[in-house]
């Protein structure tokens, strides 16, 4: 601990002294500008804070829920409506593509443009079927007339998982502009922090629905 | 100490080139561990087996108390949640110099306080604003 301590007064005089050698600041830098280096890779910062701060959005939602979700209004509850087995196959599926985007991101460690290609795709069907599953639900509720405007817990349940099925879709759509750029111009600096980027998203996404299938479903099928 | 920090520095200083290429240092200095093929599975193999148990304890009905079922149900997402953490998101202390780990504390506990803030006062509302009986209703101004 003293170490660090004892050299800075050497440092500091070297550059006050006035003498620009070039060991001198070499040491300098290797003494003080890397230790409180900038993380170079700022981006991938910046979307991690972008993560936290839709967390909050998450937050705020589940709060709404936890609040609402036993304001049936006379209608139907969760016991009635939910459909745990489709609600199972969904949560597989989203966990799928967790999984096979990380051997996408292990692809690309490679640079095996056809396999992180490959497994990008495989990881977006599975996305569309999670969407798909969650869609035909949805209009299966508001046929059987519990929509959003049924119950207070109707609306806190489309709202939530609704707003999930949001940002998967822009997961989706973010997933195949990025497919048609790793085309087009291969494997630059810029798309591997773009895959990057997407990762940290699209495995945020599935932390997020561990909270909506047990909060919501599995707790809500409860008595 | 002193020796550590110079080495990861100029680690830091000559390990780094423009493209930030990193095949041949599966977690590299900043601590940006893209992860493995066993991590990704390990992690994997844990959330489905922290997915199957809850839904297997609410589908077979296994806990008769539905208060005890959803405290188990919380612990498992809670568990859950950390596998992905780390497992998926690869979060660890030093990533990015470790304000990632940062923030996530903090929100966490912005979180926390925001949950259980709404729960405790919607609770009381809810409870001071039980059905007031009839009778009562006609002398209420």
């Amino acid at each position: 601990m003293n170490a660090p301590t004892m050299e800075i007064p050497a440092a500091a005089m070297a550059i006050s002294a006035g003498e620009p050698k070039a060991a001198d600041t070499a040491a300098a830098s290797n003494r003080f500008l890397v230790l409180e280096h900038h993380p170079e890779n700022g981006t991938l910062l910046g979307f991690w804070l972008y993560l936290m701060s839709d967390c909050l959005i998450f937050a705020c939602l589940f709060a709404c829920y936890a609040v609402l979700g036993r304001s049936y209004a006379a209608g139907p509850s969760g016991a009635d409506l939910f459909d745990l087995p489709v609600v199972a196959i969904n949560t597989s599926l989203l966990l799928l593509s967790s999984i096979t985007y990380g051997f996408a991101m292990l692809a690309m460690q490679r640079k095996r443009m056809q396999s992180t290609l490959v497994w990008l795709a495989i990881t977006g069907l599975f996305g569309a079927g999670f969407l798909y599953l969650e869609l035909s639900e949805f209009t299966h509720l508001i046929q059987e007339g519990a929509g959003p405007g049924r119950s207070a817990f109707l609306s806190a349940f489309f709202t939530l998982v609704g707003t999930h099925g949001l940002h998967v879709t822009f997961g989706l759509i973010w997933l195949v502009t990025l497919m048609v750029q790793l085309g087009q111009t291969g494997f630059t600096p810029a798309n591997r922090r773009r895959l990057q980027c997407l990762s940290l998203f699209w495995h945020f996404l599935d932390v997020v629905w561990i909270g909506v299938f047990t909060f919501v479903y599995l707790m809500g099928v409860l008595p | 100490m002193s020796a550590q920090h110079h080495e990861s520095a100029s680690a830091a200083l000559h390990g780094r080139n423009d493209d930030h290429g990193h095949d041949d240092h599966p977690a590299h200095e900043e601590g940006h561990d893209h992860g493995s093929l066993g991590s990704y599975v390990i992690g994997f193999l844990l959330a489905v087996m922290l997915t199957a148990i809850p839904f297997w304890l609410v589908m077979a009905k296994v806990i008769a108390n539905p208060q005890t079922t959803a405290v188990v149900l919380l612990a498992f997402a809670a568990v859950q949640v950390v596998v992905h953490m780390v497992y998926f998101l690869h979060m660890n202390p030093k990533s990015e110099g470790g304000w990632n780990m940062l923030a996530l504390i903090f929100t966490t506990m912005l979180v926390v306080i925001m949950m259980s803030g709404s729960l405790w006062v919607m609770y009381h509302l809810n409870h001071n604003m039980m059905p007031v009986p009839m009778s009562k209703m006609r002398d209420m101004p």
